[in-house]
């Protein structure tokens, strides 16, 4: 039986590219980012930004379970800040000395709580459908960052004749064109403390600067360790060059 | 006389002495990388074979570092590579170093081939040192195959459920073996066990053939770019510090470009896919192995047969063994060969060409082209090779190495 699954599968990956081809998504938005190149950096106050987007937008649906409270330091909040905000969330701890789970408030060593119990209950509340966690999303898509953006402003009208499946939205950057998810921003959707205007574009921006450092959180240290790695290793190889040059002049 | 031919006796102290009179390890290094006599006509062509080396012992100091913090299991091995990247100091450096590399080795490797192929250098006396490099070869794909499943991504699930399906083509005990192979019914926990179990082990014995690889090699001695052997003491100079520099420098463009990768584009040369923790539910859109095993997987598609792909597959590395009977030219080297070396590069683009078309969904021109391809890649060995030989007349080649290098330097 597995053995006859495992085989049509493999039918079907061998045959799917003609499958997938004829609902190709669009290209993508190309937008420029701080954090691409050999001395990419995170924008931090678009990140803490997109944090507060994820916070009171994403989270309702999408985990980010790799990522520690104490984390958002890297991204410019204090130690208070994270304090604070942990302590909002209530955490499932336990079991204590008589064996009962207890809920007590958040600390920054806590990860991000998970918006549901367990896969099947997410996928109940989204009609079948389950929202990926998010803290690897951008390296998990081909040209992630782009992808993403692209994806948060690609909502449109169907065209009249396309049938829509149930529970299904019209997005011309998911593979497919039809995604589980409806729109999840509109104008205002937030209201940012540093009253930057919250419009789709910003929001998506912001969102996605924030889920680059959760992806990638090492990027920076990355790119600092690799500028001196290939100064260095440069140097060295010519003076090997050098050395061999000299070496072998005595070669006739 | 020049002084580089002159090798100095090596001179050891009381304690060293005492040592080497019981065993002889400072002499061996010494015989091995001090005095060994080398072609003084070597080209770039000939660091891979050091490149190789170093990248092997760089995968396996990053991996036993990597094995100390990572978890062989279904639930747990993706978590714990993101622990490695997230949590543990430089965990990020030591991954990424050992992804990458794994990239690298499969880099000089193929130059290292790609030499030994233009130079002849299957060719008799060195038989044994090119079937002992096939051997390195096949098991370098089994190593890297297993290790890309050791993070338990989508493509490491599904690069292995169809890869390790491909038995199942086998007549009568395929199926049986296949199970065998997953210890169970499907790609699962046991799969990922017994892969990190391999996975570690082989590349201790990569060591092992390689090591003969090397005693092989100093049999004869290295072959070089005229493909004239060595005469006399005037042709060769010793190995260090002529070639140990030359490796150094060799070295350093090699880890520059390395570097680059590790630090500046680490997943580029992966799928995003494997970002995504395994399912076997869902299957991805695109099953695509690592870049260096698609002119192998071109292969494998290109025959409309299963059974027939698979043989194509594995046959296009063991007709490796049959190169020094196919290709029976006298001449070495493919610079004095001017029929050889056209279908030469011809057959080097060919490979490019099937990796790309390896990468490309099975589907309409790419289909003909990878037939195509295959077609021209068997052929070369068995057609083009023994066929050659038999309408070429190879240039005329210098009387000696010295005679050779003079000519070049003057």
């Amino acid at each position: 039986m597995l053995t006859k699954f495992l085989k049509i599968s493999l039918l079907l990956v061998l045959t799917s590219n003609n499958v997938f081809a004829a609902g190709d998504a669009e290209p993508l938005i190309k937008r420029i980012w701080q954090f691409e190149g050999v001395k990419g950096s995170i924008d931090k106050r678009s990140a803490q930004r997109g944090f507060q987007v994820y916070k009171e937008v994403c989270a309702s649906c999408h985990s980010l379970k790799r990522v520690y409270f104490r984390n958002l330091a890297e991204i410019g909040f204090n130690e208070a800040e994270i304090k604070s905000l942990a302590a909002t969330y209530q955490i499932t701890d336990g079991p204590d000395e008589s064996g009962d789970m207890y809920e007590r408030a958040g600390r920054a060593s806590d990860k991000f709580p998970m918006p549901y119990p367990n896969e099947n209950a997410a996928r109940a509340a989204n009609g079948g459908a389950y929202p990926p966690d998010l803290s690897l999303i951008v390296k998990a898509r081909p040209d992630g960052a782009n992808y993403l953006y692209s994806l948060l402003n690609g909502y449109r009208n169907p065209p009249e004749s396309l049938n829509l499946g149930d529970g299904m939205y019209y997005n011309i950057y998911y593979p497919g064109k039809q995604i589980a998810m409806p729109s999840p921003l509109s104008d205002g959707l937030v209201e940012y403390a540093d009253n930057t205007n919250a419009t789709i574009d910003q929001m998506s921006v912001d969102l996605v600067n924030f889920l680059q450092w959760t992806a990638e959180p090492e990027m920076e240290a990355r790119n600092r360790m690799g500028i001196k790695v290939i100064l260095f290793l440069i140097a060295f190889t010519i003076l090997f060059y050098i050395a061999k040059k000299r070496i072998w002049s005595d070669v006739e | 006389m020049s002084k580089n031919s002159k090798i100095p006796p090596l001179k050891l102290g009381p304690v060293s002495g005492w040592i080497d009179e019981r065993l002889p390890v400072f002499s061996y290094v010494y015989e091995h990388l001090g005095q060994y006599r080398t072609p003084k006509n070597l080209s770039y062509f000939w660091n891979f074979g050091s490149l190789a080396g170093i990248a092997l012992v760089i995968q396996i100091v990053t991996g036993i570092f990597l094995a100390m913090h990572y978890t062989p299991h279904a639930d747990h091995a993706f978590d714990s590579v993101e622990h490695i990247m997230r949590d543990v100091n430089y965990g990020w450096l030591i991954r990424y170093l050992h992804a990458v590399g794994a990239s690298m080795f499969f880099v000089v490797v193929y130059a290292h081939i790609a030499r030994g192929l233009f130079f002849g250098s299957y060719k008799k006396p060195r038989e044994i040192i090119w079937f002992l490099g096939i051997f390195i070869f096949l098991a370098m794909m089994a190593t890297a195959f297993m290790g890309y499943v050791l993070p338990w991504g989508q493509m490491s699930f599904w690069g292995a459920t169809v890869i390790t399906n491909l038995f199942s083509a086998i007549p009568l005990i395929g199926d049986s073996i296949v199970t065998w192979l997953w210890g169970g019914y499907s790609v699962d926990n046991p799969t990922l066990n017994r892969f990190f179990a391999l996975h570690y082990l082989l590349p201790f014995i990569i060591v092992g053939i390689v090591i003969l690889h090397i005693i092989a090699l100093h049999i004869p001695g290295s072959s070089n770019p005229t493909g004239v052997e060595i005469k006399t003491e005037k042709d060769t100079i010793p190995f260090h510090p002529y070639y140990t520099i030359k490796d150094l420098f060799g070295l350093g463009v090699f880890l520059v470009i390395f570097m680059y990768f590790v630090f500046f584009k680490p997943n580029a040369l992966g799928h995003p896919d494997n970002y995504i923790p395994a399912n076997p539910l869902v299957t991805p859109a695109h099953i695509v192995p690592e870049w260096y095993f698609l002119p192998f997987y071109a292969i494998l598609r290109a025959v409309p047969d299963k059974l027939g792909g698979v043989i194509a597959m594995f046959g296009a590395i063991a007709i490796l063994f049959l190169l020094p009977w196919l290709d029976k030219s006298k001449t070495h080297s493919g610079y004095y060969r001017p029929i050889f070396k056209w279908f030469y590069v011809l057959f080097i683009l060919n490979v490019v060409l099937l990796g790309y078309l390896g990468a490309k969904p099975a589907e309409g021109i790419y289909v003909i082209a990878s037939r195509i391809s295959t077609l021209y890649y068997f052929a070369y060995f068995l057609a083009i090779l023994p066929l050659i030989n038999k309408y070429e007349k190879p240039l005329a080649l210098p009387k000696s190495i010295d005679e050779n290098y003079k000519a070049k330097h003057q």
